[in-house]
């Protein structure tokens, strides 16, 4: 980690502290769904622990796109984003400390998120609670290093924000998919979450590694 | 002496589309299990195949591209009409598989869809190149084409995964035909007609994928016409 990268990652923090646009945008948003989807099923028993993991992945899922299109787009006022690409440091560093400021914004967001949840569904949990501090943080990190890339890619089209969603939610199917299991599996105690926190974590390695690979190719695209 | 000979290929195709067509409805034997119904699979495998492989002939393209953009602007334009019209045939033909897919899983299974591995890979790698053609739509200019080719690794790469997400989750598509365990394997006679109809429609898809690529080119062509108009407009 060089000087650009804590330049980035300082800059973003701070913004957000000053503003708190896309924190208390997807915090509202987040919380919504989850009233939303609690009215329509109406979950109670063993139902709202099965149905729980999955509201709680596609309610972050959906929540963190308003501050994913937000991360980018703040950086085309006053042509930021042109500094950016003419400054001399790697886009690679530029990019991982977007996901880095990111990644904290959507925990801190869950992390709130989580005691209503508690409330709304009944839950108690069965299986090891100490093992959703494995599979949140890795399911967010998918979710926002993938979404960071797309958002950077989908920036100077028509539509972007509608994009953003459209490039992103595919890709994103099988840790949708294993995070979802996983969680599931440690609310109801059944079965094991291991294999799908490795699945996540190999998603993670795989996109992670691609995402700073190609980054630069994506940020200077002419 | 091109024309003659993209001619001859034209109606190679047809002859090859109805040989196939025949074979398939009134020679092959009828399936001990299944009755009818199992005549689905001389478009259903075949079409899965054209997909797959133009999918991976769009990936191939898409890495050229990416290789080709600054050293050799010619060939990167070849490759990108390649990655651009493979793409777009190949989602034509998952669009069928997609379709007779189902047709054949409510006779067979009583079901239209599960959420099996290969059903949902082929959806989700049907989704992917969507949201890739619906990309190519909404940008604009020449940075297009490295866009896409960028999502298109990486919507490749997401395909094992989804792959193996799903076995671990459920299975529940027919165990490998061909190359299985025991119990695998074709009459003779029904894999004659497959073969028949897998040659007819790999040669329809390479005739639509080359008037595709060939579109592709004269747009690409234009486009350059058009831009160097507008600089000498300005001079």
């Amino acid at each position: 980690m060089t000087s650009a990268f804590w330049t980035h990652l300082i800059k973003d923090l701070r913004i957000e502290l000053r503003s708190l646009d896309a924190f208390v945008s997807m915090l509202f948003f987040s919380l919504l769904v989850v009233v939303l989807f609690s009215i329509a099923f109406d979950p109670h028993g063993d139902f709202s622990r099965e149905i729980a993991g999955g509201v709680l992945s596609v309610a972050t899922m959906f929540a963190s796109v308003s501050a994913l299109n937000q991360a980018w787009a703040r950086e085309i006022r006053h042509q930021v984003i042109d500094a950016q690409r003419m400054a001399p440091a790697p886009g690679a560093e530029l990019f991982l400390a977007k996901v880095v400021a990111n990644f904290l914004f959507v925990s801190v967001v869950q992390a709130i998120l989580a005691p209503f949840f508690l409330i709304f569904y009944n839950l108690h949990i069965e299986g090891q609670a100490a093992m959703l501090l494995l599979v949140l943080p890795l399911g967010t990190w998918a979710l926002v290093g993938n979404g960071i890339f797309f958002a950077a890619l989908s920036i100077r089209t028509r539509n972007r924000e509608l994009l953003l969603s459209l490039i992103l939610f595919p890709i994103f199917i099988p840790a949708l998919l294993a995070m979802v299991r996983a969680t599931s599996s440690i609310l109801t105690g059944d079965g094991d979450p291991m294999l799908w926190i490795k699945l996540l974590l190999g998603y993670d390695i795989i996109f992670t590694t691609v995402s700073l690979m190609l980054f630069d190719v994506v940020f200077h695209a002419e | 002496m091109k024309k003659l000979a993209f001619g001859f290929y034209v109606a190679l195709v047809v002859v090859l589309m109805c040989w196939g067509y025949y074979q398939a409805i009134y020679v092959a034997p009828l399936d001990a299990m299944q009755g009818e119904i199992f005549r689905i699979i001389f478009y259903h495998v075949p079409s899965a195949a054209v997909a797959f492989s133009f999918f991976a002939v769009s990936l191939t393209a898409s890495l050229a591209f990416l290789a080709f953009r600054r050293s050799h602007k010619e060939w990167a334009q070849i490759s990108d009409a390649w990655a651009l019209a493979a793409a777009e045939v190949g989602t034509v033909f998952c669009t069928v598989v997609l379709i007779t897919g189902p047709l054949w899983g409510r006779r067979a299974w009583g079901i239209w869809w599960t959420w099996d591995a290969r059903l949902t890979t082929t959806l989700v790698l049907w989704l992917i190149y969507v949201s890739y053609l619906l990309l190519r739509r909404f940008a604009a200019g020449p940075q297009v084409q490295t866009l896409a080719a960028v999502l298109g690794i990486f919507g490749a790469l997401d395909v094992p995964i989804v792959y193996m997400s799903n076995r671990w989750w459920r299975t529940q598509h027919p165990a490998p035909v061909f190359g299985g365990g025991d119990g695998s394997g074709m009459d003779p006679a029904m894999a004659r007609v497959l073969g028949w109809n897998m040659l007819a429609w790999f040669a329809w898809g390479a005739l639509v994928l080359a008037l595709r690529y060939r579109v592709e080119r004269q747009a690409q062509t234009f486009a350059a016409l058009d831009a160097q108009a507008a600089l000498d407009a300005n001079d």
